[in-house]
């Protein structure tokens, strides 16, 4: 070990491992894995986000699961929560729409308008 | 890096270990392996989390759901509900009694809730078989900005008024005792990590060292900086394999980062740390016992002046702190003192570990901070005394210590407080006692461990503590007399007074606290022979209920003596010549008949 910065970098590398154990009140995605939704790809959708934020190397954000909320006809679905903000819940999600919900609603703060739930519809 | 959605956290302390969290692990794995999973979830294994009680201990993160008692047959629903359908898996939450619902997450469980973990933090949170993790946690940062950017009386400055106190027992300012070893020319200087925990019951010491063994390393370099020593020792238990095997890991893994060796941080300070194993001799806790026991001599104390501060380890300048203490010092200089010295009462800072034990609910390891009051530990984080028992006592301070009593429940616990409540710190072994529990009998058993533990080498205590074990085996077997009571007080002044090292000198303690708690109890053994609790068995009869007994001849089938004599239908009766009072009929009476006297 040389210097400060060396560990700096040790600790940077190695931050997004640690960081989903301590931090509270970061942005997470929920992708409702009910068997319905499994059914309807959300394994796929789950998968196309993880790989968004790997790529993006985003580490401030959780990736949580949940169960079917009931509204099994619009599944797959998921959940972008940004503390102090009302939850935004997205419809017949494909694995693309996923991607690029993370980078429109997650990083720029724009959630995609036309692809959430409206329940006045 | 790769990235994970989920981390499950298990517990590899030595607690979860006996109740086969390995297998779980492996389980575990091979079920997230079966699923194609393994490149999106991470089993890591962690130190104690504490709940010990509750364990084996597993963890899921970014959620933090708490599941506790998880049997390696669980693994396969784990995975196939939680990690597949995000569904935690309800019967394996932590359920507290008072709470109506299951509580998910940790943070949320009384147990934890009036922790403050400085000393365990990272304790369940990292594994520490991988110094990148600890790293990632600031670790080793406190060393980096020592060496590179503070003088060593600066980093003895901040140890100093942060007011940190040695953990192990007698709480000497450890800043203090860091200035006595700083000024000393000598060619070489040592700093010793005392881990020879050797408390019935405490295990504080084994976690850190299994759960976070950097941090102790971190810190020792640290000492070593601020003292100008470049060499550490680590004296530990042989009985600790887990603590040896993950200090041997983090010691290579800390070699090769270059954080321990030659020219840390090019800063010119050279300092590297090996292993010594102790072979679990009570005394070898006691410093210069310790200091002998490493040189490879018998571990045997010797009188102070000189203190290992000018005259330790192969007669050069050394410091010994224990390990709780030294997890403290990295967060002391990355926080401040000021953030230190800010929890805590007057005189003794920060927080202080407690392995919680006996008649209480939640057995594990605590954290809190100085100044918590003894209620909030047993009946908060403690979650009461089990069966609805009325508690009677605490010991702290284990052999060496005193038993607090119900008019000490809301004292704010310090070093200060606890001695004038004729009890002490000691390294932090809480265990709780309730009204089946004879005082008699437990001052007894903590002075047979510390008779059997006296190194011989000094009268008082060798001769001393037998002849008192002696008088205590004779009240619990209903040969008492009234004279006993006085004998074992001036005897115990005298242990206290001419012994040569702590053990001997605090030996007595248990003794003389429950004497003068509980005197009473003393006196109904020698006067009116009876053991008040029922646990003395010379002092206890069983008898048979005649109105409740139903003639089943249950006990009396179960009999190990044959002492039980009846027909069939009618009262039994017990034969108090051959009964040998094991307690078998009064387990298998079904009508509560046998009655203990």
């Amino acid at each position: 070990m040389k210097s400060i910065e060396e560990l700096r970098a040790i600790k940077e590398r190695n931050k997004g491992d640690v960081v989903s154990r301590n931090e509270k009140g970061v942005p997470t995605v929920n992708v409702h894995m009910g068997t319905c939704g499994i059914a309807a790809g959300a394994r796929e959708v789950l998968t196309a986000v993880m790989d968004e934020v790997k790529t993006r190397n985003l580490d401030q954000i959780h990736i949580v699961q949940s169960g079917c909320p009931g509204m099994c006809i619009n599944e797959p679905m998921l959940t972008v929560t940004i503390p102090g903000e009302k939850p935004y819940v997205y419809i017949k999600v494909t694995p693309e729409n996923a991607k690029s919900i993370v980078l429109r609603h997650l990083i720029n703060k724009q959630p995609v308008q036309e692809w959430l739930l409206n329940l006045d519809k | 890096m790769d990235f994970y959605r989920a981390h499950v956290l298990i517990c590899a302390g030595t607690g979860c270990s006996s109740m086969e969290s390995r297998l779980l692990r492996q389980n575990m794995h091979e079920e997230i392996l079966k699923r194609g999973l393994d490149k999106e979830i991470k089993v890591i294994e962690t130190g104690c989390f504490g709940f010990c009680n509750m364990g084996p201990i597993m963890v899921v993160y970014p959620e933090g759901t708490f599941y506790c008692q998880v049997q390696p047959s669980d693994a396969a629903q784990i995975v196939e509900e939680h990690l597949v359908k995000g569904r935690p898996v309800e019967r394996l939450l932590y359920q507290h009694e008072k709470e109506s619902t299951d509580t998910v997450e940790m943070e949320n469980i009384e147990f934890f809730k009036h922790q403050k973990r400085v000393a365990l933090e990272n304790c369940g949170r990292i594994n520490p078989e991988n110094i990148e993790e600890y790293i990632a946690q600031d670790g080793y940062f406190a060393l980096a900005q020592c060496v590179n950017e503070m003088k060593p009386e600066e980093v003895i400055d901040v140890i100093k008024k942060s007011g940190l106190r040695g953990r192990g027992g007698a709480g000497f300012p450890t800043g203090m005792k860091w200035s006595f070893a700083a000024p000393v020319q000598a060619d070489q200087k040592y700093v010793v990590c005392n881990a020879d925990e050797g408390d019935p019951g405490a295990f504080m010491d084994r976690s850190v060292l299994e759960g976070d063994p950097h941090s102790v390393l971190e810190a020792m370099a640290i000492a070593g900086y601020a003292i100008g020593a470049s060499q550490g020792y680590i004296y530990v238990r042989a009985e600790y394999p887990i603590a040896v095997e993950r200090l041997k890991i983090a010691i290579k893994q800390a070699r090769e980062y270059g954080l321990l060796g030659k020219n840390i941080f090019e800063s010119g300070f050279d300092f590297d740390v090996d292993i010594r194993l102790g072979a679990g001799a009570f005394v070898c806790g006691e410093e210069t016992a310790l200091l002998a026991s490493t040189e490879g001599r018998r571990g045997e104390p010797r009188p102070r002046p000189p203190f290992p501060a000018v005259s330790g380890l192969f007669g050069k300048p050394t410091v010994i702190n224990n390990v709780e203490t030294l997890a403290n010092i990295p967060k002391i200089i990355r926080n401040g003192w000021e953030w230190f010295a800010a929890m805590g009462t007057e005189k003794s800072k920060g927080t202080k570990v407690f392995a919680l034990a006996g008649k209480i609910n939640n057995i594990g390891l605590i954290e809190i901070p100085m100044g918590t009051s003894l209620r909030t530990i047993i009946y908060d984080i403690g979650g009461g005394i089990p069966k609805g028992k009325k508690f009677k006592a605490a010991q702290t301070g284990g052999p060496s210590g005193g038993c607090l009593t119900e008019s000490h429940l809301d004292i704010p616990i310090d070093y200060e407080n606890l001695t004038a409540a004729g009890s002490m710190m000691g390294s932090g072994g809480l265990i709780v006692m309730d009204e089946d529990t004879c005082m008699v009998d437990i001052a007894r058993f903590f002075l047979e461990f510390t008779q059997e533990e006296s190194c011989g080498k000094c009268p008082p205590c060798r001769i001393g503590t037998k002849r008192m074990l002696e008088i205590l085996d004779k009240i619990t077997s209903g040969n008492g007399t009234p004279e006993d009571l006085t004998n074992l007080e001036t005897l115990a002044e005298t242990i206290k007074d001419a012994s040569l090292c702590a053990l001997g000198q605090t030996a007595p303690n248990p003794v003389l606290s429950t004497l003068k708690h509980f005197r009473h109890e003393y006196e109904a053994h020698i006067y009116d022979k009876k053991c008040p609790a029922g646990v003395c068995q010379a002092l206890l009869s069983y008898k048979i209920d005649a109105r409740k007994c139903k003639g089943c001849s249950l006990c009396a089938r179960n009999c190990p003596t044959e002492a039980i004599s009846g027909k069939i239908k009618e009262p039994y009766i017990i034969d108090q010549a051959k009964c040998i009072k094991c307690g078998e009929c009064m387990n298998r009476c079904k009508f509560g008949a046998v009655i203990k006297e």
